[in-house]
């Protein structure tokens, strides 16, 4: 065990599984010599070559509808977004094809492959490359969507997504690569939608995920202060979405605040309040709070920008309002 | 190109097998006993036929929303299409994907795909895996003269080009893109034109002979297989039908369509072979009827086949 930051981890996590598995290849944008967009597959290119590590053009359709096809042929390709809003460019081959090959094909085939893809604020990308949009995978039968918040959580959770038979799509948040923590050096698996409690309380729960679990988990230190001791539950997945975990949460504490930074109107907290309010409601003894970004586009400058991306003070009001 | 009686045969055998179920299926949806939407390939077997023959079953194709002709020329199996055509529990997908979703991957078919350029990248990503491989595979795309404009296509072109990947690009043109002729959708009048932006070879073949596409598509073949990378085939052909049945084709004239009935590929095909002694008519009136009782046989196949169970609904959405 040591200490890593979460790119490490995901370097890690690659460079493992390539060790393991020769059917593993990695396919994207930049991702050979250069090391990828933001650093995560430094040293593999050198390590497994360019008939590992492929740089592809800048046609990201064919970079997800090549691995998928690939998938389906038998390989595991690790598929490279530089940043999460380019999917648009890609949607089909994602969406149409490799998420309902197996279920069209009558279960003929698997599309073991996984895409890797950066989202979310705070470097001034602005509105084109600064978004989260798990809420768009999330609605898609057939695929998963991982987006972990700790370093540990991303080796684990990479790991099981490279090694799952079904199209995984892997959200990192930018904001996240340079955040520490333990990791161990060998291989290991997270399971693919289990939740993961990252601090225990009794009095509200905050499920939060990708760096809004750092948020969660600094209000939830500021609101003992106030005599609220709020747990902290970090989806890990938000598809599948380990409701189990989060039901059982609720009714411990009996009041919920959902927090994202996607954008809130139809992001993924409404379906986990929508969730809770079905099959929990009784146990609840006040309205659910979400806290999401604002309906617009990402800001570029900075102050504005911040002021987009939700943070520690709306997660207080929100527990505030229900507690 | 010298080709065995045995081929030969064959080759007419498929495209008879190709027309007649397609015959079969215009009458069945027209009965209101096909649910869904039907596109027919009928005038095009020749494509289908000269492409595949110069495949193994290990080759890889990807299909189009058209694709019957393509799965019967790979080797798909007549009762399982049309059971799975009819929605039936016992077809190819177990009713899960219909006319427009048909695969074997056993057969190298990748699956038929409901989007107009929706294979390139996908037969990009087998061809990729055939080179990752070392094991001699190509991959082929169908495509039409419509999704040539995609831009799937031409990225997967580009992409093949550049990494001189595995991969045959076998344009179907039918003149229309749905209700499109060729003419307002494209400055090109040959979309083989086309490849010489990829760097690769781009042929044009008359897609209404058989031989023609064989020899054209074996030779495209011969070079992925080599490590020589991509090459285009256009194949000229026309769509009998409409883009789909129920069309009511007012974006063509009836003159149009007698004059491609006129280069019929099976007809032209069948002389060739009676007169280079392959056959004589009455064994090739033999073939046909063979076809024929086994396309009625899918049909009762079909018919008697039960629906897929509601208890199936949520099966293989995940591994």
């Amino acid at each position: 065990m040591s200490e890593k930051t979460y790119l490490q981890a995901l370097n890690e996590a690659l460079r493992q599984e390539m060790e393991r598995d020769e059917n593993v290849f990695i396919l994207g944008e930049d991702v050979g010599q250069f090391g990828g967009c933001f650093g995560v597959t430094q040293g593999l290119f050198d390590q497994f070559g360019c008939d590992r590590v492929m740089d592809t053009p800048i046609t990201e359709s064919v970079i997800v509808g090549a691995a998928t096809g690939a998938a389906a042929c038998g390989l595991r390709p690790v598929a490279e977004l530089m940043f999460v809003d380019f999917i648009g460019v890609s949607m089909d081959q994602l969406f149409n094809q490799a998420a309902k090959m197996r279920y069209m094909f009558g279960g003929k085939t698997t599309v073991p492959m996984t895409l890797r893809a950066p989202q979310g604020a705070g470097i001034g990308a602005a509105a084109q490359h600064s978004q989260c949009l798990e809420s768009w995978f999330m609605n898609i039968p057939g695929l998963k969507v991982a987006i972990p918040s700790t370093p540990y959580d991303a080796k684990g959770l990479l790991i099981s997504a490279i090694r799952d038979d079904n199209p995984v799509v892997f959200l990192e948040h930018k904001m996240l690569y340079g955040v520490t923590g333990e990791v161990p050096d060998e291989s290991y698996t997270i399971e693919i939608g289990k939740a993961d409690i990252k601090r225990e309380g009794s009095d509200v729960t905050i499920v939060a995920t990708s760096q809004m679990v750092y948020a969660a988990l600094e209000a939830a230190e500021k609101l003992k202060a106030d005599g609220i001791n709020a747990e902290v539950v970090d989806p890990r997945c938000v598809l599948p979405l380990d409701k189990e975990t989060i039901l059982e949460s609720v009714k411990k504490t009996h009041a919920l605040v959902v927090v994202h930074e996607a954008v809130q109107f139809s992001g993924p907290g409404a379906e986990i309040a929508a969730i809770v309010a079905e099959e929990a409601i009784d146990y609840l003894d006040a309205p659910i709070k979400r806290v999401g970004a604002p309906f617009c586009p990402v800001p570029f400058s900075p102050p504005l920008e911040q002021h987009y991306i939700p943070g520690v003070k709306n997660i207080i009001e929100a527990v505030k309002s229900i507690r | 190109m010298a080709l065995s009686k045995k081929t030969l045969i064959n080759m007419y055998e498929t495209m008879n097998k190709i027309r007649l179920f397609e015959l079969r299926l215009q009458e069945l949806f027209a009965a209101s006993e096909i649910p869904g939407f039907v596109h027919l390939y009928l005038g095009e077997e020749a494509v289908a036929t000269g492409a595949c023959a110069a495949l193994t079953d290990n080759d890889m194709i990807t299909s189009t929303h058209r694709g019957h002709g393509h799965l019967l020329a790979k080797g798909g199996d007549l009762k399982l299409m049309m059971a799975e055509i009819f929605g039936k529990k016992t077809g190819y997908c177990k009713g899960k994907g219909g006319s427009m979703h048909i695969a074997d991957l056993d057969l190298g078919i990748l699956g038929a795909n409901g989007i107009v350029g929706g294979g390139g990248p996908l037969a990009a990503g087998a061809a990729l895996a055939a080179k990752y491989r070392k094991n001699n595979d190509v991959a082929m795309c169908f495509f039409g003269d419509g999704a040539s404009n995609q831009g799937t296509t031409q990225e997967s072109l580009n992409l093949a080009s550049a990494w001189k990947l595995p991969l045959v690009f076998v344009n179907e043109n039918n003149g229309y893109g749905i209700s499109c002729p060729q003419c307002k959708s494209m400055a090109v009048v040959d979309i083989a034109d086309r490849a010489a932006a990829y760097d690769m070879p781009g042929v044009v073949v008359d897609g209404n002979d058989v031989l023609a596409v064989y020899e054209a598509i074996s030779e495209a073949v011969k070079r992925a297989r080599k490590g020589e990378g991509p090459s285009l085939v256009e194949c000229k052909t026309y769509r009998w039908r409409g883009h789909f049945e129920g069309d009511a084709c007012t974006y063509r004239c009836v003159e149009e369509l007698e004059e491609w009935k006129a280069k019929d590929p099976i007809p032209r095909f069948e002389s060739k072979l009676i007169e280079n002694k392959t056959f004589t008519k009455d064994e090739a009136e033999k073939i046909k009827a063979q076809i024929e009782k086994a396309v009625d046989e899918a049909v009762v196949y079909a018919k008697e086949s039960p629906m897929p169970s509601a208890s199936a609904l949520m099966d293989d959405v995940y591994a």
